[in-house]
């Protein structure tokens, strides 16, 4: 029904896509598989109409297709429900529904019709108890995707995509899900299935198209009967080059972050870890299995029961300022949204986190404060050497450094390295690979979050494995490979 | 930052060099005359003082739109009989703790009352307005004649130019320092640019937030003296409409509403902008209502301008 040839998709810096194939029947599961920057989510984008490639076919129903919008997309019958779910919360679910394409004459919306039409395409997802008058601000999740699925079958979709379905579901939902993807597939749509959850592919799945680095590494694979030890193998060995620098030398000091019992409901549970001075721990897991939540609640950035114990001193509940003072920092994971003044130089960028440290009754030190942040510019190579520059004009590696130096001042004893490489380019991983471990090698506790396991393995000391809010592996990084964590990470196995 | 700031003042600098251009070649007799310049600067520092902490609030990312409510109502409090028989030090610190204590009622409602700033200060001016008249049973409550100290803030001159007018310059310059030179105005810029990154980097963000209300109200404390003194009177009605030309001054500015970005200069030229239009359309004789038009033109020019020249900056 779908057959994709070839697709290339280059970006500035990137080959995102780099000769993919993919074939899909019709009325089958088909799972994509893949580790994170395996180009699924570009692929995604190239079926739904919002980017376009640079090479390649595609067929659809044996004549070629080539959608140049989101609404070529959608006439053709392709329909994409994101991860994060497109829906308008405040308009009602048959408003949702019709978004777009509304029921309307001379431009006046025809509400009853809207909702009949509402009426009928939830019964056939077998949701019959959801209003179509009903507010989409106030339903579920599980309704919320029930939802974009009508979306979806309004526009008599005959391929639907699904990205993660199942990560914000409860277990009883995600039957649901299952039942509804095999009543569609009954009718004859096709369903493109991602996944990281082995079991639910083994459940849901009849084939699966493995990729990796850009490319497929294999087509149309029994769902139920290939071996896990088979799709990892396919999944790993990435061709990216990762240069890491060597192993801290000496041991590590004393313990600067015991974190004991924590638990945040509906994020993580029953978290126990430390971290050592001059020691990289790293929390490998997927989206959504408590990795960055963890890291918010050690920082006091999110509610969390338990103890945080930084340098031997128990954190009460007071919130990041307060954890701030005593010698933490954090590198989020959104480092425009969450880290940087876009519009400040450089320098303001750097000092944000300890300014009372040039300041005297308030009054800041301009001299002693350009003259640490060039000091930082310098030790760092961030690139332009220009700390005055807004820092909007650096590339994303050299505002992700800027970042770390924020952290380098005010004698911090525990930094918070969220998604550090994210969005950085190869060549300027290694520096930053190398700016971290000479954070550890001065002495400071790293705890690191990385989506991308190479990362975590050849970055930290020790490793903790994380699936679905718990930590299932606690380990030296040398003792582990790719393959293990993948293993344990998709399967839910401690090895 | 530097010559983007210039930039971006250059434009207002020609502006207003074009409005005195076209006061001297319209009035020649009387535009140019001290007590033209000083009458329209008295006229300035009332709204001047209460920009200032304004220009504070909109970095800040938050709008105070009660600032001439708070002013009226620190104003009827501080002509009341029962305050001004302690004289008229208490009666301009009165004036200062109303202000200030009314804005630190905004900045705890925004702040850790989590309402947006739009309804809580909106709700503030409704309230503190009804506050005034009930206080001053709807009357003009005239300073005394024990009590001509705040008068004499008008009257009083020092180079010709009275003290009210350096009282507005000493507001400016403090302002100025406070947002340029400490950490008080870094973290303001942060926590209106981007609150989240500024609460990661350890920022007390909501502290931080209440304090720019209570300065912006400490601001309109400042300003019901000078108003005071410039009327001799304390009344529900003085301040109406001050949030707008207040706000409208910080916009042509080039303050962002959206906040992060602006300059107290900005907001003063700007204000001066508005002051030397109101000055022309009153010596030639003008309709205010064209002059209120002319006043909505130049905000969307102004507003045009700037975005144009951010591009070309970017």
């Amino acid at each position: 029904m779908l057959v994709m040839r070839g697709i290339v998709k280059q970006f500035p810096g990137v080959r995102a896509l780099d000769g993919v194939d993919l074939d899909v029947r019709a009325g089958e599961v088909h799972c994509l598989l893949g580790q994170n920057g395996a180009g699924k989510s570009t692929l995604i984008k190239v079926l739904a109409g919002v980017h376009r490639p640079d090479e390649g076919t595609i067929e659809f129903n044996g004549a070629p297709v080539s959608p140049g919008s989101p609404n070529d997309a959608i006439r053709l019958g392709f329909a994409t429900i994101y991860q994060e779910l497109d829906l308008v919360d405040g308009l009602s679910v048959a408003e949702n529904i019709f978004l777009g394409h509304e029921h309307a004459r001379l431009g006046f919306v025809r509400r009853a019709a809207g909702n009949r039409g509402a009426r009928e395409v939830l019964a056939r997802l077998g949701h019959p108890e959801i209003r179509p008058s009903a507010e989409v601000g106030r339903l579920s999740p599980a309704a919320k995707q029930v939802v974009s699925m009508a979306r979806a079958l309004s526009h008599d979709a005959r391929l639907i995509i699904m990205d993660e379905p199942s990560a914000a579901l409860a277990h009883d939902e995600v039957a649901n899900l299952f039942r509804i993807i095999r009543e569609l597939t009954a009718q004859g749509v096709a369903v493109v299935y991602i996944s990281h959850r082995l079991e639910e592919i083994r459940e849901i799945g009849d084939r699966v198209t493995v990729l990796k680095d850009g490319r497929t590494v294999a087509v149309g694979l029994p769902a139920r009967d290939t071996p896990t030890s088979q799709i990892v193998s396919l999944m790993t060995g990435r061709n990216v080059e990762y240069v890491f620098p060597p192993r801290a030398s000496r041991r590590p000091g004393d313990e600067v972050l015991r974190v004991e019992d924590l638990t945040s409901p509906g994020a993580f549970a029953g978290v126990t870890l430390s971290v050592r001075a001059g020691e990289i721990v790293g929390l490998a897991g997927l989206v959504g299995s408590g990795r960055s939540e963890i890291l918010e609640a050690v920082y006091g950035a999110r509610p969390a029961t338990g103890q945080v114990v930084l340098a031997g001193e128990r954190l009460r509940r007071g919130g990041v300022v307060r954890a701030v003072r005593r010698g933490m920092g954090l590198a989020p994971e959104e480092r425009k949204a969450q880290a940087l003044l876009l519009d400040q130089s450089v320098t303001a960028n750097i000092t944000l986190g300890s300014l009372p440290e040039f300041a005297r009754f308030g009054w800041i030190d301009r001299a002693r404060e350009r003259a640490e942040a060039t000091r930082l510019v310098e030790a760092l190579d961030i690139r332009p050497p220009a700390p005055e520059r807004p820092i909007k004009t650096l590339s994303g590696g050299n505002q992700q450094k800027a970042v770390l130096a924020r952290w380098l001042l005010g004698g911090r004893k525990l930094l918070l390295l969220d998604e550090p490489t994210r969005g950085v380019d190869v060549g300027a991983r290694a520096d930053l690979y190398a700016v971290i471990r000479g954070l550890a090698e001065q002495g400071i506790g790293v705890l690191l979050v990385s989506s991308e396991v190479p990362e975590v393995l050849g970055l930290a000391d020790r490793v903790l494995v994380l699936r679905e809010g718990s930590v299932i592996h606690q380990g030296a990084a040398e003792d582990l490979d790719e393959h293990r964590v993948l293993d344990m990470i998709m399967e839910g196995r401690a090895a | 930052m530097s010559r983007l700031g210039q930039m971006r003042h250059l434009g207002l600098f020609v502006a207003i060099g074009l409005l005195v251009i076209v006061g001297l070649i319209t009035k020649p007799d009387n535009f140019a005359t001290t007590s033209n310049v000083v009458s329209m600067l008295s006229l300035a520092a009332t709204i001047g003082v209460i920009t200032v902490g304004a220009t504070f609030v909109i970095i800040g990312g938050g709008i105070d739109l009660s600032v001439g409510a708070i002013m009226a109502l620190a104003s009827v409090w501080a002509t009341t009989l029962a305050t001004q028989e302690f004289g008229p030090f208490v009666m301009a610190v009165c004036a200062i703790l109303v202000g200030t204590g009314a804005g630190l009622v905004n900045g705890l409602l925004v702040a850790y009352g989590r309402l947006v700033p739009f309804i809580a200060t909106l709700a503030m001016l409704v309230a503190a307005r009804g506050l005034a008249q009930r206080m001053s049973d709807r009357k003009t409550q005239l300073i005394q004649t024990g009590n001509s100290a705040i008068v004499e803030l008008s009257t009083t001159r020092l180079l010709g130019i009275p003290l009210l007018v350096y009282v507005f310059a000493l507001v400016v310059v403090l302002g100025w320092i406070l947002l340029n030179r400490t950490t008080f105005g870094r973290r303001t810029y942060a926590v209106g640019g981007n609150p989240e990154a500024a609460r990661l980097a350890g920022i007390d963000v909501r502290r931080h937030t209440m304090l720019l209300y209570a300065l912006s109200g400490l601001c309109c404390g400042i300003a019901a003296i000078l108003i005071m003194a410039r009327t001799t009177t304390g009344s529900s009605t003085h301040g109406d409409l001050y949030e707008l030309d207040a706000i409208a001054a910080v916009i042509i500015g080039g303050t962002l509403l959206t906040g992060g970005r602006g300059t107290i200069i900005g907001s003063i030229l700007g204000l001066l902008i508005f002051t030397l239009i109101t000055n022309l359309f009153i010596l030639n004789g003008l309709n205010t209502s064209d002059q209120l038009i002319a006043k909505g033109l130049i905000i969307v020019v102004a507003v045009l301008l700037q975005r144009r020249n951010l591009k070309e900056i970017r």
